[in-house]
Formats: structure tokens, C-alpha cells, sequence
């Protein structure tokens, strides 16, 4: 896929693993020879409740830093999509985890409702893998990445002993899309 | 195959920094700087320095200074309360004309503020926050990539004028993530301080002996001795309250950063040639800046940017040029109002200057300068 740019809100609770997952994503941009910015929210607001990371792709230079309009939100807890889907694009992609009841108020773009974190548990059986199948569904949904870069960027950040885990994590969140 | 990687701001610093040379660092960690000290606490090691963190920001800074009497690159990171301790020691450096770099990660002040939002406060502060006339270099950089260069920039400067070098960041730069190509060490151009002779009889430390104003510098430890005192002094080091002595060393200090504005002063024109509203900036909301102007300039709208690569000494010319030939000088900045004043004192007075104002917390949007813009083409 190129585009000029495009936004990426992931979004959970504290101490889910997004944070990570933005900049893993990031950095399988710039395996696959893009642009990539990543930042993530601060404060009081990082510690529990909802959180967030921003991803900006781009084949071009990119000049402001920030997410203004997300085209693809990912969202793993019911208290950040209500957060975190104000401000979204048109016709954005909204990846939700299962588990989110309310969800009726989303009036825009195309919704993607998967069973991240019951896969996590019950599949790989680590919910700390939650993120990476996060991951996996987001670059099977959007293609901003190839499959290869996105697994050498994984590969390269988990920690030694977990590659086995995290490949088939990430494998279980394409699946879960492509299904 | 491309040496490209993901880098945060913060730990652009640290490399451009060890890359420039630094090999001594001493800190006491403060958001959104915090990333700085950590990342040197564990790289220096691998390349035989030393860091230390100290009891407070002041004995840092006091021990930056005494790093770099011995003759090593010397650095401490903080951020706004942080930068006011350090301010008294900043002067002793000045005053001594001893080598060093300063980060200061600008977040909101005053006092705590907000200890992990961005601001750009200190333009003031960084020129002036230390008492008495000195000379200071103050660069700051618009992307991880040009942190990464500033910092051996900001090493390279304070290492050829001997005055500390301020690395003005803000937390936007600070902790945000970006593709970054470093360069192979060997395109890297470093600077390193003028020594004396070894054979030097009697070494006065304070001598113009080259004429240029900067006195070669021996180490501490070296066996050649000498006085280093916070008085005022003569060019053998020891204090003297003569007004002769006082003014020549004024103007000597003086006259290192004014005497070297060429070399000094560094900035980029972006779209300036025939914008009739120019907006002046610096930092991360040159970023947003460089957005507005592109999408003004799909509208047809003639604006362009000076973006401020060095603040202090801070660009007089280009401005008084450009506000000779541009309607509107726009200066956006994440404060009340503080690199605004020095934009006015330096143009021409029929240029409308204009202030673009946040001090909330978070960066200046892409749709507020270009809504400032049309505010003020409008108005005209």
C-alpha cells in the first residue's frame, strides 16, 4: 500500500503493551524503506487507565509529528475507544478486541471486531501477548507493512527466549483477520 | 543496506553527544529529560567515560565543570527547574570560558509546571538566566535527526569558542520516536580545544596568544598549573578589580560569539523568496509550521519560514532583511511571548510582526498557524 501519510491511534490500558506495539510498528515502517514517527501520551493518563501510542507512516517526509485525524484505530478496552475514537478520520478502521460491549455510539468507518485478548489467553494462553496479536490483526487489516518486515521488527524487540511466543502470536492476529 | 533505525529524541542526544566525544556526564534526572542521563549511564561506560549522578542539579553542573577543566567533553541534560539551578554555575562556566553542553528539555513552567507536557519558556532563560554580561550559545533542533547533529554541533561550538553551549530541545523532540540515518564516524567533523604548547615556560590561562579571543586551555592534571576563580581576572587567572583588566576581559568574551556570527548563527529559509508573510520559529513547532505552509501554499497563499536552527546569538540580519521584503512576520512559540520581542528589536518597523501564543501544554497545531495566516492576511 503507499500513501502519502497515514495515522495509527493504538490504544489500551497501562501496561497492555501498545506503547511497544507502536513502536514495533514504527519500526517495521522503516524496515519496509518508509517514513515512521511514534509518540505516545505522558502524565497521569499513562499510568492505568487509558493509553495510548501514535504512529505516523509515510513514503514522504513527515512535517507535524502528531496524530490529528486517525485513519485506523486499534483499541483493546471499552474506556479507550470511547476516549480515543473522537477525532477520527472519515472512512477510518476501527480494530476493536471482542470484549468491548458498547460500541453502538461508532457512527463512522469500517469496524473490525476480533477476539484479541481471548486469544491471547486462551489460544497462546499468555495474555501478555495481547499487544503482538494486536499487531498482527492491524498490519493483516491495513497492509501499511509487509508480513516479513512487521515479524523481523517483533523478532528484534521481544525479549530472548520469547521470539517462538511472540511469532505465534503475531501469526494468531493475522489470522484472526484474514479468517 | 541503509543504517536507518527508530530513535527518540532523547536518545539522539546521547549519540551525537558520545559520537562529538563526550565522555563524562553528570545529572540529576528530571522528565522529559530523564531518557538522557539514563542512556548515558549505560553507554559511556562502553567507551571509557564516566557517569555520575549527583546530589542535586547544581552540584551536576559543578561537576561538568570540573570534568571538562581536566579536558574531557562534559554534558548534563535537565529541564526547566533543573536549567534555573544551573544557571550560577552556567556563569562561572561562561566566565571561565570553560567547554560544556547544557540540555535543557523545555516542558511548562513556571516552577514545576508541567513536568511532562512541552513548552518553550526558556529562549529568555537559555540567554540570559545566568547573571552579568556572558557569552552563551543557545541551538535547537526541529527533528531526532538534527538533535543527533545539534549535539555534536553543541560540543563542537563550546569546544572552539570555550563557552558552554546550551542544546535547547523542547519534550516533543525530546520523546518522540523517528527514522533516523546516523553517519558513518568518519564523516563526522570534530572539534576539539586549543591546548598550550607542553613546552610553554610560563602559561598564562587567560592570554589572547593567538589573537582570536580564545585562549589555548591546559587540563588539570597536565602539570601545567593554573587559577580558576569566579572573579573577575587578568590573563594570568588571578582576580583583579581594575577596569582595564574588567573591560578587556568583557570584550574578549564578548567578542568570541560576536566576532564569529558566520560561524555561529545557522537557520533554514524555507518558500521565503516571494512569501509576503514569513513565520519565524524554531523547534518542534517548526514542524507544525512546515505543515501550514504547505497546505497554504495549495490555497495559493504566499508563506514561507525562517526556522531557527541557532537562537542565540540570535539571527539579526536574516530578520532584518526579510522584514524589509515580507507584510507579516508570524512567531509562533509555546509560550507568553519571548523570541517575539528579540523579532521586533531586529525588524524593520513597517513589518506587521505577529505572536502565535500557547502555553498549555501541548504543541501549536498545523491549523493554528494557519489560521493565524489568514487572520492576518485578512486583517492587512
Amino acid at each position: 500500500m503507499t500513501q502519502q501519510r497515514m495515522e495509527f491511534r493504538l490504544s489500551g490500558s497501562g501496561g497492555q503493551g501498545l506503547i511497544l506495539a507502536g513502536i514495533i510498528l514504527a519500526e517495521a515502517a522503516i524496515l519496509d524503506g518508509k517514513n515512521a514517527v511514534q509518540s505516545q501520551s505522558y502524565g497521569p493518563e499513562a499510568r492505568g487507565g487509558a493509553s495510548r501510542a501514535e504512529v505516523i507512516i509515510s513514503d514522504e517526509d513527515i512535517d507535524y509529528p502528531k496524530v490529528s485525524k486517525p485513519e485506523v484505530l486499534l483499541t483493546l478496552t471499552e474506556e479507550a475507544l470511547k476516549k480515543y475514537s473522537v477525532d477520527l478520520e472519515e472512512d477510518c478502521t476501527i480494530i476493536l478486541d471482542s470484549s468491548i460491549e458498547n460500541k453502538d455510539f461508532l457512527n463512522k468507518g469500517k469496524i473490525i471486531d476480533i477476539p484479541i485478548l481471548k486469544t491471547a489467553k486462551e489460544k497462546i494462553g499468555k495474555t501478555i501477548v495481547a499487544n503482538i496479536i494486536a499487531l498482527g490483526a492491524l498490519v493483516a487489516a491495513t497492509k501499511v507493512v509487509s508480513k516479513e518486515a512487521i515479524e523481523k521488527a517483533v523478532l528484534a524487540r521481544v525479549p530472548k527466549g520469547t521470539e517462538e511466543l511472540n511469532r505465534k502470536a503475531l501469526y494468531a492476529g493475522f489470522e484472526l483477520v484474514e479468517e | 543496506m541503509s543504517k536507518a533505525k527508530l530513535m527518540q529524541g532523547n536518545e539522539a542526544c546521547v549519540e551525537g553527544a558520545i559520537a562529538a566525544g563526550m565522555r563524562f556526564f553528570a545529572g540529576y534526572p528530571i522528565t522529559p529529560s530523564t531518557e538522557i542521563a539514563e542512556l548515558s549511564a549505560e553507554n559511556l561506560p562502553k567507551v571509557g567515560g564516566k557517569f555520575i549522578q549527583m546530589e542535586d542539579e547544581i552540584a551536576s553542573m559543578g561537576a561538568v565543570i570540573g570534568a571538562s577543566l581536566t579536558g574531557l567533553k562534559a554534558m548534563t541534560a535537565t529541564s526547566g527547574p533543573g536549567f534555573s539551578l544551573k544557571q550560577e554555575n552556567i556563569g562561572f562556566a561562561s566566565l571561565n570560558e570553560v567547554p560544556c553542553v547544557v540540555v535543557n528539555v523545555q516542558r511548562g513552567g513556571p516552577s514545576t509546571g508541567l513536568p511532562t507536557l512541552p513548552a518553550q519558556g526558556e529562549v529568555m532563560q537559555a540567554r540570559w538566566g545566568t547573571h552579568g554580561d556572558h557569552p552563551i550559545i543557545v541551538i535547537s533542533p526541529s527533528s531526532v535527526k538534527e538533535t543527533y547533529e545539534f549535539a555534536i554541533r553543541a560540543f563542537n561550538l563550546s569546544e572552539k569558542y570555550r563557552v558552554p553551549c546550551i542544546l535547547l530541545m523542547d519534550e516533543v523532540i525530546a520523546h518522540m520516536r523517528e527514522r533516523v540515518e546516523l553517519p558513518d564516524p568518519s564523516e563526522i567533523e570534530i572539534v576539539n580545544r586549543k591546548k598550550p604548547d607542553a613546552s610553554i615556560e610560563k602559561y598564562n590561562p587567560c592570554e589572547d596568544y593567538d589573537g582570536d579571543g580564545i585562549p589555548p586551555m591546559a587540563s588539570f592534571g597536565d602539570g601545567i598549573p593554573f587559577h580558576v576563580t569566579g572573579l573577575i581576572h587578568d590573563k594570568t587567572g588571578f582576580p583583579s578589580t581594575k577596569p582595564e583588566v574588567t573591560q578587556n576581559l568583557i570584550d574578549r568574551l564578548m567578542g568570541k560569539i560576536e566576532n564569529n556570527l558566520e560561524d555561529i548563527i545557522d537557520y533554514e529559509e524555507v518558500l521565503t523568496e516571494d512569501a509576503e508573510t514569513v513565520i519565524v520559529t524554531f523547534g518542534s513547532v517548526a514542524r507544525s509550521a512546515l505543515r501550514a505552509i504547505n497546505l497554504l501554499r495549495e490555497e495559493g497563499i504566499k508563506v514561507g519560514m525562517i526556522r531557527l536552527k541557532t537562537i542565540w546569538p540570535f539571527p539579526e540580519k536574516v530578520i532584518q532583511e526579510t522584514s524589509q521584503r515580507a507584510k507579516n512576520i508570524i512567531v509562533p512559540e509555546m509560550n507568553y511571548g519571548q523570541l517575539i520581542d528579540v523579532v521586533k528589536a531586529a525588524a524593520d518597523s513597517k513589518c506587521n510582526i505577529v505572536g502565535l501564543n500557547k502555553y498549555v501544554g501541548e504543541l501549536i497545531t498545523p491549523e493554528e498557524v494557519m489560521a493565524k495566516v489568514k487572520e492576518v492576511i485578512n486583517r492587512a
